[in-house]
């Protein structure tokens, strides 16, 4: 069964003459393992159903299946713990928290674990298994830097540290190179690669084709609809993860 | 459920550490307010301590009679100037008023006393025995006069604490002989130590004879059946009502002394519990106007809090969006701001409890006032702090945890 089943998504605003649909009839099934690029132009609709399947938001109708839990109709509450326990987001402008260590911000998701294994850590183990997130993203040296001490590209490996350490479902990412230069891009690009082969979901939300280009299946919008499911024979990344892993 | 308040105080504790400056200056107005209602209510509770002291020292229920003016000559002389009351009117105030419990008739002069090759300039005062009952004083040392004293003039005195140690240090004065106006007396007493009066007087600093000797032997007045003396101290019964004695006794003296009706007294009645209970409840209404106004400068400082908790939850908009993101429900963010208020406000308390004790101490060392602190007041203060917290941290507390993540993410 598919990680995450969209069947006919529509989200709008305002009523009778006046309403604008900012998604029109989405459906989009995506597997357990897969990494897939959603583009289009802004206003397309992308982040919007970005923000439903990231459980940011509801839908107006349709149906959202979550690893086999029906979404659309859940409490706000509800909602944030199914946020907590299945997804990890990824902000293009990092949003860490300012004057907090490097450590103290993948550690902080934690915090809000209400069930599962990760629900009943002590600060101790909170940290160390933070540690090892960091450690994952190639930041094991730098856990006490605060973010105004690392470059964008460290930044960002935090954020997708702090993604990780809830032990999510998959990965969101939206627009995670652009706040980035290209020798920084292509850096979290493979990290997210890499994640990808070591079995993680991860979903890109983005504008640039040579972001796209690392994705197994680009998923394109346009006026609130899905345009086309373009599948990449060859994504960017994906040959020599086999040969050197990181 | 997990999300307890330790979590928030962590979280708490790290925002307050982070804005460390901006959190300072957020306390100050709480530490200045508690500091203030502290270090007021202990100075107030000490001046009204002193009072009590005083009213107690005083002895309950007392009335004094002193000679009013007297015209000589057109002139009007200040009150005190003529012996108007006698030893007959004491008598008769005890008698003929039940609700008089003693009226004991008192002579004052001054004289310098000898012992060996050391003096003392010092108050003689001449009285009964029922002097010591009125003023509920007790002996440390000897005993009281006795009747063959009082009627032969007996060359006895009896000293106050102030004297005695002035004259002979830390000895036993009883059975030593000391020389009043060139005559011998004995001392068959000492007082116990009695303070201060209310108008700051040394209340030790005074000996006692029998009021006849002093009148034939030391006070230079004329034999006569008419026995003058300078005041009477009057005590009333337990539980009697002093303004109706007062009363009682004005009109007591004006018939003795045949004043008649729209004439001036020769004398004056003072009411002197009534008056120290006067100042009490004078000094009662200051401190506690002194603590409302303290009080004010508190409010002022919730007000504080709340501008930063705003400017906070402002500033802090996409922090609450990442945190809402990541699972963080509107009751954990709600909490997460109103545990940093209260943090703010007790923390501010706590150090405010602290500077008023200081103030205080300072007060009572620097200005010799006399405190007093109660740990009632210290919690009050800082529960009321962290009141302050809660209050105005509500507010701001709720409109982060309305913030809908999506827009909260997007807030530049």
């Amino acid at each position: 069964m598919a990680l995450i089943s969209a069947q006919n998504l529509v989200k709008s605003y305002g009523q009778g003459d006046l309403e604008v649909r900012a998604l029109n009839g989405v459906s989009l099934d995506i597997e357990q393992g897969d990494f897939v690029a959603i583009i289009g132009a802004s206003g397309s609709g992308k982040s919007t159903f970005m923000n439903m399947i990231g459980c940011l938001d509801q839908p107006t109708s349709g149906v959202y299946e979550l690893a086999g839990q029906q979404v659309s109709e859940l409490s706000v509450d509800a909602l944030a713990d199914v946020r907590n326990r299945r997804i990890g987001f990824v902000f293009q402008q990092f949003n860490l928290l300012a004057r907090t260590s490097a450590l103290e911000n993948v550690a902080m998701p934690l915090l809000y674990a209400r069930e599962g294994p990760l629900s009943n850590l002590t600060k101790h183990e909170q940290l160390a298994h933070a540690k090892h997130r960091l450690e994952q993203v190639g930041l094991g040296d730098r856990l006490s830097h605060t973010p105004a001490e690392l470059s964008g590209g460290q930044q960002q490996r935090v954020a997708i540290a702090r993604a990780l350490v809830n032990d999510p479902a998959l990965i969101l990412a939206d627009e995670p190179t652009g706040a980035l230069d290209s020798k920084m891009t292509i850096d979290i690009m493979h990290l997210l690669r890499r994640l990808n082969h070591e079995g993680m979901t991860v979903i890109v939300v983005t504008h640039e084709p040579e972001v796209a280009a690392y994705a197994n299946r680009v998923v394109t919008f346009k006026d609130g609809q899905i345009i086309d499911i373009h599948i990449n024979d060859h994504p960017v990344g994906k040959s020599e993860m086999a040969q050197a892993p990181l | 459920m997990k999300i307890g308040s330790l979590m928030n105080l962590s979280i708490a504790m790290q925002a307050l550490r982070v804005n460390k400056m901006r959190s300072i200056l957020t306390m100050l107005g709480i530490v200045i307010g508690v500091a203030a209602v502290i270090a007021m209510i202990a100075i107030g509770g000490g001046a009204q301590q002193r009072l009590q002291e005083q009213i107690a020292s005083l002895g309950s229920n007392l009335l004094i009679v002193v000679p009013g003016s007297i015209i000589q000559s057109g002139a009007r002389l200040g009150a005190g100037n003529a012996q108007t009351l006698t030893e007959q009117d004491a008598r008769a105030i005890t008698t003929e008023i039940p609700d008089v419990a003693f009226a004991a008739p008192l002579t004052r002069s001054n004289a310098q006393v000898v012992f060996g090759n050391t003096n003392w300039a010092t108050n003689i005062n001449g009285v009964y025995n029922d002097y010591f009952d009125v003023r509920e004083w007790n002996l440390a040392e000897g005993r009281f006069f006795d009747q063959g004293e009082i009627t032969r003039f007996g060359k006895v005195a009896i000293l106050g604490k102030t004297v005695s140690s002035q004259l002979f240090g830390e000895d036993n004065p009883v059975g030593q002989v000391v020389r009043i106006r060139g005559i011998p007396f004995e001392i068959i007493g000492l007082m116990e130590s009695k303070g201060q009066s209310s108008q700051g007087q040394d209340q030790d600093d005074v000996i006692f004879v029998p009021l006849t000797t002093g009148r034939n032997r030391l006070f230079g007045e004329p034999r006569g059946r008419i026995a003058r003396v300078g005041t009477i101290m009057i005590k009333a019964q337990e539980g009697s009502d002093t303004q109706e004695v007062e009363a009682r006794i004005t009109e007591l003296l004006r018939q003795r002394h045949r004043i008649q009706p729209g004439m001036e007294n020769d004398f004056q009645v003072r009411n002197l519990t009534e008056i120290l209970k006067t100042q009490e409840a004078a000094s009662k209404v200051m401190s506690m106007l002194l603590a409302a106004v303290a009080s004010v400068s508190l409010l002022v400082g919730g007000i504080g809090i709340m501008n930063i908790m705003l400017v906070s939850v402002t500033e802090r908009t996409r922090e609450i969006g990442l945190r809402l993101a990541v699972g963080a429900r509107g009751r954990d963010i709600m909490m997460q701001f109103l545990v940093e208020a209260m943090t703010l406000a007790t923390l501010g308390g706590a150090i405010g409890v602290l500077l008023g004790v200081l103030i205080s101490w300072l007060v009572a060392y620097i200005a010799g006032w006399s405190i007093s602190l109660n740990l009632l007041s210290i919690i009050f203060a800082v529960g009321f702090s962290a009141a302050i917290g809660i209050f105005f941290g509500y507010y701001p507390a709720k409109k982060a945890a309305k913030m809908q993540p999506i827009e909260a993410l997007r807030y530049e």
